[in-house]
């Protein structure tokens, strides 16, 4: 077992310098995305009528005047301390900024993802199970549908239609304004918070707000899953041991979930995980439409305004987020199937 | 179908070259599938209002109507009018020629980047292969949305811009398939009498390989051009896209969504817009896909 | 003697193609071994799938196809899964594909008695670990526990066996049951079966394109021709075969101790795709 452990963990660290150039070319990307600005940070940051000599003492604080490999340096230097410099807006440090407001994000993908596996899931299997039949082609075109949502608009229609049209749900915000400051804020997972607290009222509300955003966003991710069940599904009806269940005397319900469904499961984690990171992205706008005090919102906002710092730093994070995602699916990989023992 | 018919069918058909007979028959398989036959309608109806927009607009795009605001939908407005008054159906009308500008300058700069290092990665193979796929797979651990806006961000927002971000986010794919493609021919034998016969790798790459990778190539930028769609459309909502008054569809989406609950209009139209132009493309890419599968090409 | 199947008439067609995979196809089956032989194509294996009716696009069609007192033609769903796997059962042909790779073997060969009778997990794994031992497999508690592919093709194949007869089926339809094994551990996987079905008076049918191998090991052989059964013959009798195919397909066998020139090709003839007269 020992052996077995070292042999794959040493798999996983042949992989860590791979993973470490590409986060190395991902600070590149960074540091370059925040050079090329045409707006002047030491401007930002003293303001339009500070004097010269202010302007000057900023200019050389910030490094501006020196070569761009050292400036690049000096970038690395303060990433690898874990500072990612201070928010023009707020006046605080950028990652204790994002630490903040990325569990509203993670409470949102969370509920979308759990959402959309379930609904891609099983219209995948449906799909495959009904191959060239009208479920098949109903289902491709939900699916696709799904895809092809302008994620903000559908935000906007659902709320048209939900909150003000039929009052089914609440409206933008993670809760009711009337509850906003009632829960101590611990971990900043507002439903976990408000179980903490006992604020089963807050609760309520948190998951009324939470359900049309996350479940817009799942819907918008199960696109993706859902063909790739399908296709995952196929590949295994096809397979003999699927006979010999039939053979047994198993029902075709039995035969997909009990043996078919068992052999996908290890390649749908994976998916599930990059849909995930994909999710970030519908994230973005769907956190915009929604007024939800996420991670997307911090960006946005923080572009519109032009703080470079919180930009780089956002998209820095979204592409550890991102590798992150894609060694922990392929770890989940060799974990789960008994073929690679 | 007589003896003397079928033998003019393929004499025609001998005058053909192959890859016209190839992109007609993808073509029939297309319209004989509902789906993409709707793909190729909607499509079709899109760069004709783009070319015929003048025509088909009732009304002037930008011209304001400060008496007639956020009249809901008649038989003068077809789609009723913006808070300016403007009307929705010209608007949305005009702004078809956005989305096809944005489609296609996209897709002539993705194309080409995407070729090139794919092409060149995959013919070299060695340290070249290894560098410009690492710059790949840097630009692939994004989502393509997050990146471009950064890149919008730090250029400033603008069509132009939004332009420049989409392309620099979407040709890594491209490149990966591109690679993929030159590695299955680069040991073949006519490229090998290439290069015996003196040919520099650049011709070799261009005159040789290029033309192989371009038939999937063209099929992953139509696949492409649905997420390029929402990823413009996006960055038009977030407002760093086109900018107002370009009658842009996801810009048009962010100014309505003040008046969003008494005027749904507003929303409702641009949105419904950009729905069915990303559905056309990706029912067409599915329909490719299954014409393009060897598998399927059997069963019919 | 009573038959287990009636078999009158049955044809079988794919949606999509332009002929019938199996046309009326007649023969009986009573507590005996009967084999199927025939190149591939023939249509023999859809026949041994037709049974079962586990071809689910195909039409079937026949006069008569009864399994013991049941229709199978009519037979619902409902009533097929009670039939498959408690009194008729298949053996397919390569263990590599026909275990379901993540699921441990001697769960698989439990769960048929699971599916079919009420009895606690403990029950079915002893039944189980039984009947790996009448498959001669000599450690069954460990064999038990392995994943398909901890195990060899001839392992394999008996786990198979052990997995299709253990709920005492009365009909087992072996479908190329030791192609796909070495030469070597073929015999004894055949001896196995051979024994089991004898002694547990189960009917068997063989399906093989391997005339040597049936006729050793089966009582009766049916030759199978372009979907048609082109004749039906006792297998002790097989030298007397009237058929042009099957007299052709004895003259390619190699012989020990016969000559060294170049086998016989058999030389093929439209006519036998035709209908004829077989006396059932």
């Amino acid at each position: 077992m020992a052996i077995e452990l070292k042999r794959r963990l040493g798999g996983i660290a042949g992989q860590a310098g791979s993973i470490a150039v590409t986060l190395f070319g991902l600070l590149i990307l960074t540091f370059a995305i925040g050079r090329i600005m045409p707006n002047d940070p030491a401007r930002a940051m003293v303001g339009e009528d500070a004097s010269p000599e202010v302007y000057r003492a900023v200019y050389e604080q910030l490094g501006l005047d020196r070569p761009m490999w050292e400036q690049f340096l000096l970038y690395l230097r303060d990433v690898l301390q874990f500072d990612f410099g201070t928010s023009i807006r707020s006046g605080q440090p950028v990652l204790h900024d994002i630490l903040h407001v990325l569990p509203a994000t993670i409470e949102l993908a969370t509920f979308a993802i759990i959402f959309g596996a379930s609904f891609g899931i099983t219209l995948g299997v449906m799909a495959a199970v009904n191959k060239d039949r009208w479920p098949d082609h109903l289902i491709r075109v939900i699916s696709l549908m799904g895809h092809s949502m302008p994620i903000f608009w559908t935000g906007m229609i659902g709320l048209l239609v939900f909150y003000a049209g039929f009052g089914w749900v609440g409206g933008s915000g993670r809760m009711s304004q009337f509850y906003i400051g009632l829960v101590p804020e611990r971990t900043n997972f507002l439903l976990i918070d408000s179980a903490l607290a006992g604020e089963w009222e807050v609760f309520r509300s948190a998951i009324n707000h939470i359900i049309l955003p996350a479940s817009l966003l799942g819907y918008s991710s199960s696109a993706y899953i859902t063909r790739m069940t399908r296709s995952f599904m196929l590949d295994q009806l096809g397979q003999e041991y699927v006979t010999t269940a039939r053979v047994k005397g198993l029902s075709k319900r039995q035969t997909i979930w009990r043996h078919a469904f068992g052999n996908i499961r290890v390649q749908l984690v994976t998916i599930v995980a990059l849909a995930y990171g994909a999710l970030l992205e519908g994230a973005v706008l769907i956190e915009a439409v929604f007024a939800w005090p996420g991670f997307g919102q911090y960006l946005t906002s923080n572009l519109l305004i032009g703080d470079m710092n919180a930009v780089m730093t956002c998209v820095l994070l979204v592409g550890v987020i991102f590798i992150g995602l894609n060694i922990l699916s392929d770890v989940l990989y060799r974990i789960f199937d008994p073929r690679t023992k | 179908m007589t003896m003397s018919d079928t033998s003019r069918a393929t004499d025609a058909r001998r005058a053909m070259p192959q890859s016209l007979i190839a992109l007609r028959n993808i073509c029939v398989f297309l319209a004989r599938t509902p789906t993409s036959a709707f793909g190729l309608i909607v499509l079709g109806v899109l760069i004709f209002t783009a070319i015929f927009a003048p025509l088909i607009a009732t009304h002037d795009p930008y011209v304001q109507d400060l008496q007639n605001t956020l009249a809901p939908p008649d038989a003068a407005h077809f789609f009723g009018t913006d808070e300016l008054g403007r009307d929705i159906f010209s608007r949305l009308v005009h702004g078809s020629r956005i989305t096809l500008t944005i489609i296609s300058l996209v897709t002539v700069v993705v194309g080409p980047i995407g070729l090139f290092m794919g092409t060149v990665a995959g013919y070299f193979g060695g340290r070249v292969d290894t560098v410009l796929m690492r710059i790949t797979d840097i630009f692939l651990s994004f989502p393509s949305l997050i990146l471009s806006l950064a890149f919008v961000a730090a250029l400033g927002p603008s069509l132009n811009n939004a332009i420049i971000a989409i392309s620099l986010t979407a040709w890594p794919p491209i490149a990966r398939l591109a690679r993929a493609e030159t590695m299955t021919f680069r040991k073949a034998d006519y490229i090998a009498a290439a290069r015996l016969q003196g040919a520099s790798p650049a011709r070799i790459i261009w005159k040789s390989i290029v033309p192989m990778c371009l038939p999937s190539v063209m099929i992953r930028l139509t696949l492409n051009m649905a997420t390029v769609i929402l990823t413009a459309a996006g960055l038009g909502f977030l407002g760093l896209g086109a900018q107002p008054p370009m009658p842009e569809w996801g810009a048009m989406i962010a100014t309505g969504r003040r008046y969003m609950i008494d005027s749904w209009w507003l929303v409702t139209f641009p949105g419904l817009a950009i729905l069915s132009v990303s559905l056309a493309f990706n029912l067409l890419g599915d329909g490719l896909r299954d014409a393009l599968d060897p598998k399927q090409m059997m069963k019919r | 003697m009573d038959p287990i199947l009636t078999v009158r008439d049955l044809s079988v067609h794919y949606p999509g193609a332009p002929v019938c995979a199996v046309k009326s196809v007649s023969f009986t089956l009573g507590r005996e071994r009967l084999g199927i032989v025939g190149e591939s194509g023939s249509g023999k294996s859809t026949v041994g799938r037709a049974l079962m009716r586990l071809l689910p696009d195909a039409k079937l069609s026949a006069q008569t196809l009864t399994f013991e007192g049941v229709d199978l033609l009519a037979a619902s769903e409902r009533q097929m899964l009670r039939l498959r796997g408690a009194r008729m059962s298949m053996i397919l042909q390569d263990p590599k594909y026909s275990l379901n790779p993540i699921r441990r073997c001697g769960e698989q060969v439990a769960e048929g008695v699971r599916t079919h009778t009420r009895c606690s997990k403990k029950q079915a794994r002893d039944k189980a670990l039984a009947m790996l031992k009448a498959v001669q497999i000599r450690n069954p508690e460990r064999v038990y526990d392995l994943y398909p592919h901890e195990i060899s093709g001839g392992m394999g194949q008996r786990i198979m066996i052990a997995m299709m007869l253990l709920t005492d089926p009365d009909m087992v339809i072996a479908d190329e049951p030791t192609s796909a094994l070495d030469v070597t551990v073929r015999l004894q996987v055949l001896s196995i079966l051979d024994d089991l079905v004898r002694r547990r008076g189960i009917g068997l049918i063989m399906i093989s394109h391997d005339l040597n191998l049936v006729r050793n090991f089966c009582d009766r052989v049916l030759i199978m021709y372009d979907g048609r059964v082109v004749e039906s013959i006792a297998a002790g009798q097989l030298d007397q075969a009237q058929h042009p195919y099957t007299r052709g397909l004895l003259a390619a066998q190699p012989r020990i101790g016969g000559g060294r020139g170049p086998l016989p090709v058999l030389k093929r003839d439209p006519a036998w795709s035709q209908p004829m007269e077989i006396p059932v």
